[in-house]
């Protein structure tokens, strides 16, 4: 993470240099800003226009069309949704998932590491070429196997079967990424540690999760929102009401006839709200992990 | 949706740490843990899902065994082979489309917006491409089912406001329009991932090299394709890849979006693979569709990267 942090920083420096006013702007720079603004408001006229429709009553809507501003707040749609399909509860069962996968896959993902890219046991490279395969198989080519044994084991229909699919799923990805991470690790404050008597386990624990920090908590993060926007398996084991999480309550719902214009808009509504929080909490970690590695 | 970028880890490329004899070794135990659940969660049912294709299985009582028959079906099944074709038009809409709009736009953005209107402006506009790459991607596919509603939809309400009524239609409900309604939305959702990723690469990349072409009077395009292109191969191959990855596996907004409908205008492997799972009960048939579909994921990661390594 230190390497990568300098690294961006030469790059940035490197931007600033670049960004010196250019010679010869022509007169066609405005024509290419305004090509890219309108762009920019195509991608986001969709949450604009759910947003503004999710607040009006439905004869609104009939009357005035989509693009009108709504007349007052109307909150109706919104909250008849939420305790029709009891929204809380399915942001508490997202979250739930989500939290328990970011923790639990991350710290799979540092023991793997720990044996990969420092302890750098025999065979890892086959190892790690495993564990990235499980991250590319179509979850269709498990889905099946898993849906019968969970019902053997009587874990179908619960949060825990999602939370262990998707710890070890995320957990081989992370495992992949950290190994490499672990494997730049400097070996200097290892030895100096063993020295000093410290056995493995309290090295694991005491030095390299610590300086690690940064890296694992943008891994963290990632698992957690990567596990929220999951759709397919928590489709097929989520059933009751009870479990499902936001994007399978929403996607099953999408189109039900009991849903007037504006109250579908409203659960749009509330799908979008989720995401964009975390994005605005998450911004800047999230865009440089994005990028991590993404440099040769 | 897609897992984030990373360089291949290559830790037998690295050079050896000295061995330290006495405390080498041991280092598995901490591998125990993810070895037993990985044999649970994938390495035994992906087994159990390919020994499930060479049989007849409703799901219930015992699977009849009946060798290759179920692949045999698979090749004379026009819905097969149809929901192929749907794969390889979101790839187009997905990787290919996305990738070669986000190289220019990132480029647009980065050499020239950066430039002459400050870097602040080309981050707001990053972030506006970027914004629906946020959503799950089943909530995406419910913003634009709303948007694209036959009866209410804002798309038909707006083209109706502007005159423009008889542009309306129905966009997913009309078996000649759906998939192509399908990919546009499929290029909305993935337009900012590209464009976040050539960004960081041109910022990697050595503007020197550049300049230089500029004074030496290459066109902005000559420099775009010859200077900045080859620069940032790596996070194009890694764009490409994940995308298409990312499109073969695509069921959140087929199922959302139209079902595989109407008829199977829009249905692709995984869609249909879960229709026989769990809708029609013919299990090991989708464990068939599935088998392949994995399949067909490994030779593709495997193609390119061997493509990738043949690059200079």
């Amino acid at each position: 993470m230190t390497s990568l942090s300098l690294r961006r920083e030469t790059a940035q420096v490197r931007a600033a240099r670049r960004r010196a006013p250019a010679a010869g702007a022509g007169p066609g720079r405005w024509a290419v800003l305004a090509a890219l603004v309108v762009l920019a408001v195509v991608m986001l006229v969709p949450f604009a226009i759910v947003t503004l429709n999710a607040l009006k009553t439905p004869a609104e809507y009939a009357a005035n069309g989509p693009l009108a501003l709504p007349g007052g707040i109307y909150l109706d749609g919104l909250v008849e949704f939420w305790n029709r399909v009891d929204f809380g509860r399915k942001l508490l069962n997202s979250f739930l998932i989500s939290a328990s996968v970011a923790v639990l896959a991350v710290t799979l993902a540092v023991l793997n590491a720990y044996a990969l890219g420092i302890g750098r046991v025999r065979g890892r490279l086959w190892i790690l070429v495993l564990f990235l395969m499980a991250n590319t198989l179509p979850q269709e080519a498990l889905v099946y196997p898993l849906y019968y044994i969970a019902k053997e084991v009587g874990l179908y229909d619960s949060r825990m079967a999602v939370i262990l699919i998707f710890t070890v799923v995320q957990g081989a990805f992370g495992t992949y990424l950290l190994a490499a991470v672990l494997g730049d690790f400097p070996r200097e404050i290892i030895e100096a540690a063993a020295m000093d008597g410290a056995g493995r386990w309290r090295i694991l624990w005491r030095i390299v999760v610590p300086v690690s920090r940064p890296t694992l908590t943008v891994l963290a993060i990632f698992f957690f929102i990567w596990t929220w926007n999951e759709f397919f398996l928590p489709l097929v084991f989520l059933i009751s009401n009870d479990n499902q999480t936001v994007p399978v309550a929403l996607g099953v719902l999408q189109g039900d006839k009991m849903m007037d214009v504006t109250m579908s808009s409203a659960s749009a509504l509330l799908g979008i709200i989720p995401a964009v929080v975390f994005f605005l909490i998450f911004q800047r970690t999230l865009t440089r992990g994005v990028t991590v590695g993404a440099v040769k | 949706m897609h897992a984030p970028v990373t360089r291949p880890a290559s830790p037998g490329a690295a050079s050896e740490p000295p061995r330290r004899t006495r405390r080498g070794g041991g280092y598995w135990v901490y591998l125990v843990p993810s070895a037993v659940l990985f044999l649970a969660v994938v390495i035994v049912p992906f087994l159990m899902n390919i020994a499930i294709s060479f049989t007849r299985w409703s799901g219930f009582g015992v699977p009849k065994w009946i060798g290759l028959d179920n692949y045999r079906k698979l090749l004379g099944d026009e819905i097969f082979w149809v929901s192929f074709q749907h794969n390889v038009a979101l790839i187009l809409a997905m990787a290919v489309i996305p990738t070669i709009a986000g190289l220019i736009l990132a480029a647009a953005l980065f050499d020239y917006i950066g430039r002459r209107f400050g870097s602040r402006t080309a981050s707001a506009l990053r972030a506006a491409y970027y914004l629906p790459q946020v959503l799950p991607v089943a909530v995406a596919g419910v913003v634009w089912g709303w948007m694209l509603h036959p009866s209410y939809g804002a798309l038909n309400e707006i083209l109706g406001a502007a005159g423009l009524g008889s542009l309306a239609r129905n966009w997913l409900g009309d078996p000649d329009l759906a998939l192509a309604t399908v990919m546009a939305v499929m290029v909305w959702f993935q337009l900012g991932y590209p464009v976040v990723i050539f960004m960081a690469g041109l910022q990697r990349a050595d503007p020197a090299l550049s300049e230089a072409a500029e004074i030496d009077g290459a066109s902005w395009w000559r420099r775009f394709w010859h200077v900045t292109v080859p620069q940032i191969r790596p996070e194009i191959f890694v764009v490409l890849l994940t995308c298409t990855i990312a499109a073969l596996k695509v069921f959140g907004p087929i199922f959302v979006l139209t079902r595989g409908g109407p008829g199977q205008a829009t249905n692709v492997p995984a869609y249909f693979s879960y229709q026989n799972f769990f809708q029609k009960a013919n299990v090991g048939y989708g464990s068939a569709i599935a088998t392949v579909l994995a399949l067909i994921i490994v030779v593709v990661t495997f193609l390119f990267l061997r493509v990738q390594e043949r690059k200079p």
